[in-house]
């Protein structure tokens, strides 16, 4: 039997961007979204995220090295397609190209955002804490850098969870598939919600 | 019409594996009912180009002209298709043909599909009935489902769905659309079924099932209207059964 290791790696790659980078996304979202009810209120939620125990296994485990396979993968897999949207206009083929481009963009915004958070933090030249992203987002290009990368990370893995139930094999049907993108939007529009609303919070007090 | 009226076509040559494309255009005399394979005859039986100079004639590859063997596909106006059944009253003038760009040309319009058969060979698409005696009638297929099974069996391996697949190219070894539905088609058969995990197997091979992307032109291109999509997601489900069934084992994962 032929190498089996490229299908090992790509299953692994899809079920990694939802589980659990998805679910670690929303939970990210939802946490600051509590911004919107005060300084006070995310404080308090940031400090128990940060006061878990086993908090750098679990960063590691969770965050770190599955997002740093995804990224990798992810970056060949973009530059292994060729981009055909104006030859076959599809929707899907839209959403194929976009997928991969929110990919690109997420590595930069990713890159930078744990660079100017987490690494700072641990090189212990800031707390993570509201006035810290009331700093950075008071500057009106860095807010819209936010928007951009928020939404790109909302909308990848909203796509991506479509993509994720026909690779796996849930969603066969083209009436299945074509409910799931409406499933999806709904999840693109919520979560990009929570997103928005709490960096409009961090940036503006409202 | 008391005049003759013409017919242009925009052809992307190339005179060998090696050589590099060229434009050349064509004018020739307008027929009623013609399609672009008609046209190509008339080019062949006169093969002087736009500016009256005499050129060599375009090849092209070509067998049923009904649309059935997949032979005669090249890109016409864009969009990749048989060229028996374009229809030259129904294409907008000039008429650009160009040969499908996933593929080596081999020349001008001709190019070489080769690696769908062997794509074909990675899946095993093909039902084994050989036996050193003989083995008496395989079990009866449902009428409904040998129904079911004719639409994924008009596949002519084209090449369409691979033309247009954006994962299928230079830099990807991804094995296109045609196969993975092949191999869904041959497991759906009551006697091909006893063969199910080779073909899957194969479809789990590096360059296999897994570099579909989802941009699903192909569904939307094939001009058989097989639901390739389809295919690919019940071949993904079964794919990662199998995968299961092998790593932690099962009696019937051979």
């Amino acid at each position: 039997m032929a190498e089996q290791r490229e299908f090992f790696f790509r299953r692994l790659h899809s079920l990694l961007g939802v589980v659990p980078i998805g679910i670690f996304l929303v939970q990210h979202l939802f946490i600051n979204h509590l911004a919107v009810y005060g300084e006070e209120v995310f404080n308090t939620a940031a400090g128990i995220m940060h006061e878990l125990p086993f908090v750098l296994l679990l960063e590691t485990l969770v965050i770190y090295l599955p997002i740093l396979f995804h990224a990798i993968l992810g970056v060949y897999i973009v530059f292994t397609s060729r981009y055909s949207t104006r030859r076959y206009g599809f929707f899907r083929n839209w959403m194929f190209a976009l997928q991969r481009v929110t990919g690109i963009i997420l590595v930069i915004f990713i890159a930078w955002h744990v660079f100017e958070t987490r690494v700072q933090l641990a090189l212990g030249n800031v707390d993570i804490n509201y006035s810290l992203m009331e700093g950075i987002l008071s500057s009106t290009p860095m807010f819209w850098f936010y928007v951009v990368g928020v939404l790109s990370a909302v909308f990848h893995f909203a796509n991506g969870l479509w993509s994720f139930m026909v690779t796996w094999g849930i969603t066969q049907t083209p009436k299945s598939q074509r409910i799931s993108t409406y499933v999806c939007l709904i999840v693109f529009l919520a979560v990009g919600y929570l997103g928005i609303r709490s960096l409009l919070a961090f940036a503006y007090g409202v | 019409m008391a005049e003759q009226s013409k017919v242009t076509f925009i052809i992307t040559r190339q005179d060998g594996p090696d050589a590099a494309p060229y434009e050349e255009t064509f004018e020739i005399p307008y027929r009623q009912n013609m399609n672009v394979i008609s046209a190509l005859m008339e080019i062949r039986k006169n093969p002087v180009n736009s500016k009256g100079e005499q050129t060599t004639p375009v090849m092209w590859d070509m067998n049923c002209l009904e649309e059935v063997c997949g032979a005669c596909s090249m890109v016409i106006n864009g969009t990749a298709r048989q060229s028996c059944a374009a229809l030259v009253d129904q294409l907008e003038q000039p008429i650009r043909l160009e040969p499908m760009a996933t593929f080596d040309v081999v020349r001008d319009l001709i190019v070489d599909r080769d690696r769908m058969f062997e794509a074909l060979k990675q899946v095993k698409a093909w039902i084994p009935i050989d036996g050193t005696h003989d083995l008496g009638p395989g079990p009866r297929m449902p009428e409904n489902k040998r129904q079911w099974a004719y639409e994924l069996s008009k596949c002519m391996t084209c090449g369409v769905c691979l033309e247009a697949c954006p994962n299928v190219n230079d830099s990807s070894n991804f094995i296109g659309p045609a196969a993975i539905s092949q191999a869904r088609l041959f497991n759906a058969h009551p006697t091909g079924e006893m063969n199910a995990s080779d073909r899957l197997n194969g479809l789990m091979e590096d360059g296999g099932i897994d570099g579909c992307g989802n941009s699903q032109n192909c569904v939307q291109v094939c001009p058989k209207g097989i639901p390739l999509t389809t295919s690919i997601a019940a071949m993904n489900r079964a794919t990662n059964i199998q995968a299961f069934k092998n790593f932690f084992g099962s009696d019937t994962a051979l």
